[in-house]
């Protein structure tokens, strides 16, 4: 037997051991990213020079120019506007459907069902050169609709899971009660069906917008004209004309990153749900 | 009443079916059809070269092949440095440990970036001339270790498979504990009343449950990381000398470098069914190992 000193020291040792290696991880996430904000603080003769994290003069004034002269201000808008309508699509054209998957019976259900839930598994690389030549056909190329609706698509598949997860297992006696008010189906899913089912919808939601803001190649392929072009693409071409305006360059990417880790600070127990229920279909 | 409500049915469903339609099922039928055409894109006439197509990638695209290989490494970098670190974080956040949840939080922030962030982010910290990474080794008295690592052949193509993990590490850590905290915390007791030390506890409660995990965690790992190249677009472009290539980078190129439509498609089709008869391996190899064990 060792003295029972012997193991709290092995167990503190073990301990601070442990909290080293995190925190060790920890920096290297951190770091990047400090380092991105550091250098969107500091001048274009500074930048080549001074190697600290923190800047000695601030240069708030890289956000205002990017926003204005770099054209973040337009790019940030559409990257807005394109996360809002396609989320908004997603929610209600996946909610209809998981909804008659769960609750109806018809002919072809499960075949239909099992149609989506094979999307997700199955890789289609390329698969933006069809669409691409269709978008084209369609004269919804370099249109915000097209967009749009590609986006929708892309998250349709994931939603219908995990709504249909969700409604299966949610108690049927509210929608029986309201079937007997008199309500009519289309009443039910969105009278009681769709406000039931406000924890899932966060997850489709959060987990959504995340996908759309950081979209690349089909905004990539769709937009040619710039002013429809959402932050993704546009930071990539600002970098090939600016290629040396660092500062400005980094206060458009922390301009890009900063509501990406807003919404994923505030939302976090929704994208955690996500992402552990969502690779368990993937 | 009943056709009535039957179509009602099919009401709820229609939005979805339509979009779905057009923006899935109808390209996953045009990529087979246009492989089989040499196509430019506009003209309104399509050549059609049978397995044409296929033929030229598979014996004469060698750079094609030199993109395959190049996604393969840094898959195998992805799969073995990624995910064992990933392994390791979980598997120290899944003890009683003080300030687990702000671990988690930190770690999961390289993931929810956009790879155009974070590959820009990295190709200034690693700039030839300026960046942050060549100035430290000077610094610190070696200056021999500074290059150019992102246009130096040696070291480009590892740069991006570590900047890759980087951003990929923390949604495994993510599932791993996950998958960790659904093991019975009983089994550990007993194993501990049982005398068994930390290694056993490991090697005969830890590891054998969490195999179906690890097969997930690797699934996705080679679906996603053979797919990924938004992020070798923002380091690299695939340079130097098509040392960062990747297949899709290759299929984008022959759409719009070289507008040859239908040998994307083909190119597209290939790589697909080289991904699927991957992971279809990788499944049958996970059920042979939850046999053993």
């Amino acid at each position: 037997m060792k003295h029972p000193l012997y193991y709290k020291t092995k167990k503190i040792t073990l301990s601070i051991l442990t909290h080293l290696f995190l925190l060790i991880v920890v920096a290297s996430c951190l770091f990047p990213l400090l380092w991105m904000i550091g250098s969107s603080l500091k001048t274009q003769q500074t930048i080549f020079s001074d190697m600290s994290l923190i800047p000695k003069e601030m240069h708030w004034e890289n956000y205002y120019h990017a926003w204005k002269q770099g054209g973040f201000s337009r790019y940030f808008l559409n990257s807005i506007f394109y996360t809002v309508s396609v989320v908004t699509g997603i929610v209600l054209v996946s909610s209809l459907a998981a909804y008659a998957f769960s609750r109806f019976n018809f002919v072809g259900r499960n075949l239909i069902f099992y149609t989506f839930m094979a999307a997700m598994m199955i890789p289609i690389p390329g698969s933006f050169v069809p669409l691409y030549v269709l978008l084209n056909k369609l004269h919804l190329r370099n249109t915000q609709l097209g967009y749009i609706l590609c986006m929708i698509n892309v998250g349709l598949s994931t939603s219908i899971f995990l709504l249909k997860t969700f409604f299966d297992k949610m108690p049927k006696e509210l929608e029986d009660a309201a079937r007997i008010d008199g309500c009519s189906k289309l009443g039910i899913w969105w009278h009681v069906a769709l406000p039931l089912a406000k924890p899932v919808l966060a997850v489709v939601v959060v987990f959504n917008a995340l996908n759309v803001w950081n979209e690349y190649v089909l905004a990539l392929i769709i937009f040619d004209n710039r002013n429809l072009m959402p932050l993704q693409v546009a930071l990539t071409t600002f970098q090939g004309e600016f290629i040396t305006q660092y500062p400005l360059l980094m206060a458009g990417l922390t301009i890009t990153a900063l509501p990406i880790i807003l919404v994923y600070f505030l939302m976090q127990k929704y994208i955690v749900k996500g992402v552990t229920q969502g690779a368990v279909v993937g | 009443m009943r056709a009535k409500s039957t179509l009602e049915n099919y009401l709820f469903i229609l939005p979805a079916l339509i979009i779905f339609s057009i923006f899935y099922i109808y390209p996953f039928y045009k990529v087979f059809q246009l492989g089989l055409y040499d196509w430019d894109g506009i003209s309104p006439t399509k050549v059609f070269v049978g397995l044409g197509n296929f033929k030229e990638i598979i014996f004469e695209d060698k750079i094609w092949w030199k993109s395959m290989l190049n996604a393969s490494y840094i898959t195998l970098v992805a799969l073995t440095f990624q995910n064992a670190l990933a392994f390791c974080l979980a598997l120290a956040c899944d003890r009683q440990i003080r300030m687990r949840n702000f671990y988690r939080t930190i770690f999961f922030i390289p993931p929810v970036l956009s790879e155009v962030v974070v590959g820009l982010v990295w190709q200034w910290i690693l700039d030839g001339n300026y960046g942050i990474l060549n100035n430290f080794f000077v610094k610190i008295g070696l200056p021999h270790l500074a290059r150019n690592w992102l246009s130096d052949p040696k070291t480009a193509l590892n740069c991006v498979a570590f900047v890759h993990s980087w951003k990929g590490f923390g949604w495994g850590f993510l599932i791993f504990l996950a998958g960790l905290q659904t093991i019975p915390r009983e089994l550990y007791e007993a194993a501990k009343v049982d005398g068994a030390g930390a290694w056993q506890v490991f090697k005969r409660i830890t590891f054998p449950l969490m195999i179906p995990v690890m097969v997930l965690v690797a699934i996705l790992t080679v679906l996603g990381t053979m797919q990924a190249f938004v992020l070798i677009i923002a380091m690299t472009g695939g340079g130097p000398a098509y040392h960062t290539e990747v297949p899709v980078l290759r299929i984008l190129a022959s759409m719009r470098g070289s507008s040859r439509f239908g040998y994307a498609c083909a190119q597209g089709i290939s790589f697909g069914v080289i991904l699927v008869i991957v992971s279809f391996i990788q499944y049958r190899l996970s059920r042979k190992a939850r046999e053993i064990y």
